[in-house]
């Protein structure tokens, strides 16, 4: 089975505050990491090719420096690793996004299972995986937990809902993007440390996908983003002062009328 | 593009210390823009001295724009119940539809939707298509997608609404890449611009760090997934009139690739958490398992439900369903209490919209405080078993 996981750099969200005299984002020290739900997609690929034989290959769109997290991918377990890196590409919203992967994709050409995150921790957009899907005229589902059986041509997987789930059946090639419940990502092994620092990424520019320039980046994008703010928050702030009992008494008040 | 005119550029940093997305730095008197720009803007706006522009090349706009008219919102229906969301959007879209001077239709796809489609007009629909088939009676991509594609090609709607629900960000990516234009996920604001009609679309990014607003100005429909629980649904009139319009599609059309085997509804209470008056939520200051345990007692004495932050569902102390906030769940009941919460804003996206909410924290600086609208700095291991007992009293008494 062939496995193409499509996987993002992200700024490490965990990390980043507010400063609060500027209003801006203080990213100081703010690493960038694999995307948290992609780390799941790669090792469900990783596990479904130690089961059923087959080649995992990572894709990332991004800045050089992704390359490094591609590396890492290899340390867990992928066998091939693709950066398609331009900077063509700035500024690309999910459109110009999932273009510029699929012709990636045309590219690699040959796969029977495409696995992304459910969504990117940066923009929380979950568009580029179905968006992907659409591009690519292939069966699409997002948020599997769980694959429950894998032959030649189909899958059977669990897709989680806002109220339970669904089980389904789908026909390969398809992409399906995954929830973290799916499994537990391993660490690096040290066989796959030594392999990641050998292998040899392939790069793509826009030119060696044949993009049409026209898709790419911001002149590519469907959506602008006209303004960046800060969010609002609007408490009242009314402390509560005293001892523990005296403060549980006041809130006690306070709630009451409330029940 | 981001142009940075040198001979403008006086070094100042302001750009720097504005950018969000750390990709303009000064580096020998002068700004340099670094991969990672995103091309919001900001530093345009903030440049003192006119020194920064973006090079917008304007797009050929495909068609003429005014040819679609028209507010769409998609009423999400599952195991024959419209989903809430679907009410709240057609309360938005009233507002969006009168400010446009357009009508507001709800799109209905199922099977056996009797009397659905009156309830949409009940709640403000001017126009309600149906597509009421056997195909559409479990959800796929494939089948809802061309649904909805087909009927917005036809019919040229403007806007189209759909709940952020599992459903919702399913789906309707693959509708916008159908048509072919933009999509903007998880707004929690929307409005109408001014100058030209656009729709402008709020949306929180980087964890809920920044808000951005959105515009989608070469293509229509403009399509946005709105939040859950954000916007008001209009107070049911079941003495409005609309117009109730059955489609039938192409049966072709509606043959999913994807076979739906089974859908099981699980009945934790990941269900009434986003339908719950109270809600009781605990964090990392709970420090393990057992805090969630007076967590639960203290939502058993108030009948609410328990929620979490990512730091408690990340530690493994309650499962996923719980999580509140930016890749959880969204709530907004009438009281929510947070319990050793510090409030990341991812946290504080899912749950701001509370009537009421009570913060208890150690931390004085916490940020959960500045939402709250009453405070204890204090103890949670000590001021929550007083509430319990409280509210104990107050039940038996």
């Amino acid at each position: 089975m062939k496995i193409i996981v499509c996987v993002k750099q992200v700024p490490d969200a965990k990390d980043v505050r507010l400063d609060p005299k500027t209003n801006t984002l203080a990213r100081e020290g703010v690493q960038s990491i694999m995307n948290p739900y992609d780390r799941h997609a790669l090792e469900e690929a990783v596990r479904l090719k130690e089961k059923h034989g087959g080649t995992v290959t990572v894709l990332s769109m991004g800045p050089p420096q992704a390359e490094e997290m591609l590396r890492e991918a290899v340390s867990c377990g992928a066998d091939e690793a693709v950066l398609v890196s331009d900077r063509a590409f700035a500024g690309a919203d999910t459109w110009a996004t999932t273009y510029t992967l699929a012709m990636a994709i045309k590219k690699i050409d040959d796969f029977d299972l495409i696995l992304c995150g459910k969504q990117a921790i940066d923009g929380d957009t979950a568009q580029v995986g179905p968006g992907l899907a659409e591009r690519l005229d292939i069966p699409f589902v997002a948020y599997v937990r769980k694959i429950n059986d894998c032959t030649a041509n189909t899958i059977r997987a669990e897709r989680l809902m806002d109220d339970g789930y669904d089980l389904l059946e789908i026909p390969l090639p398809a992409l399906f993007t995954v929830v973290k419940e799916i499994n537990e990502p391993r660490i690096p092994s040290l066989k796959g440390k030594m392999k990641a620092k050998k292998i040899d990424i392939t790069k793509l520019t826009a030119v060696d996908i044949e993009a049409d320039p026209e898709q790419l980046g911001l002149k590519g994008s469907t959506t602008q983003v006209v303004k960046v703010f800060s969010p609002e928050l609007k408490g009242a702030r009314a402390m509560l002062g005293g001892t523990a009992t005296e403060q549980v008494a006041q809130l006690y008040e306070k709630m009451s009328p409330l029940l | 593009m981001l142009r940075i005119d040198i001979e403008a550029c006086i070094g100042c940093g302001i750009c720097e210390s504005t950018c969000t997305f750390g990709a303009i730095k000064v580096e020998g008197g002068q700004a340099v823009v670094g991969d990672t720009c995103t091309l919001c803007g900001s530093c345009v706006d903030v440049c003192e001295v006119g020194a920064l522009s973006i090079d917008r090349e304007e797009k050929a706009i495909k068609g003429n724009l005014s040819d679609w008219s028209g507010v769409w919102v998609y009423a999400e229906c599952r195991h024959g119940r419209i989903a809430p969301v679907a009410l709240e959007l057609l309360g938005a879209g009233r507002k969006l539809a009168e400010k446009r001077g357009v009508s507001l239709s709800a799109v209905l796809l199922g099977s056996k939707l009797e009397g659905m489609a009156e309830d949409l007009v009940a709640y403000g629909a001017d126009k309600v298509f149906v597509v009421d088939d056997p195909a559409l009676a479990s959800f796929t991509d494939d089948a809802y997608g061309n649904a909805l594609s087909a009927l917005a090609k036809k019919h040229k709607p403007e806007i189209i609404l759909a709940g952020a629900t599992a459903i919702g960000r399913s789906f309707i990516p693959r509708v916008a890449t159908t048509l072919a234009t933009g999509l903007t996920a998880d707004c929690t604001d929307l409005s109408i611009r001014d100058e030209d009609g656009a729709l402008l679309q709020t949306r929180p990014a980087f964890g809920g760090n920044i808000m951005a607003t959105i515009v989608c100005p070469h293509t229509r429909p403009q399509i946005s997934t709105v939040r859950p629980l954000v916007m008001k649904p209009l107070a049911r009139d079941a003495g409005r009139k609309g117009e109730i319009v059955v489609v039938n599609l192409d049966t072709a059309m509606l043959k999913p690739r994807v076979k739906v085997l089974d859908s099981v509804v699980e009945d934790l209470d990941r269900v009434n958490l986003s339908e719950a008056d109270i809600v009781v939520a605990g964090g990392r200051g709970l420090e393990n398992e057992k805090g969630f345990a007076m967590i639960r007692e203290l939502a058993d004495v108030l009948g609410g439900a328990v929620a979490a932050s990512r730091a408690a569902v990340d530690s493994g102390w309650i499962p996923y369903p719980h999580q509140v906030g930016q890749t959880g769940k969204t709530v907004a009941p009438k009281i929510y209490i947070a319990c050793g919460i510090s409030g990341a804003i991812q946290h504080l996206v899912g749950m701001q919209s509370a009537d009421t909410i009570i913060a208890i924290n150690r931390d004085a600086d916490a940020p959960i405080f500045d939402v709250a609208t009453y405070g204890i700095v204090g103890d949670v291991f000590e001021i929550v078993p007083k509430l319990i007992e409280k509210f104990k009293e107050r039940k038996s008494s």
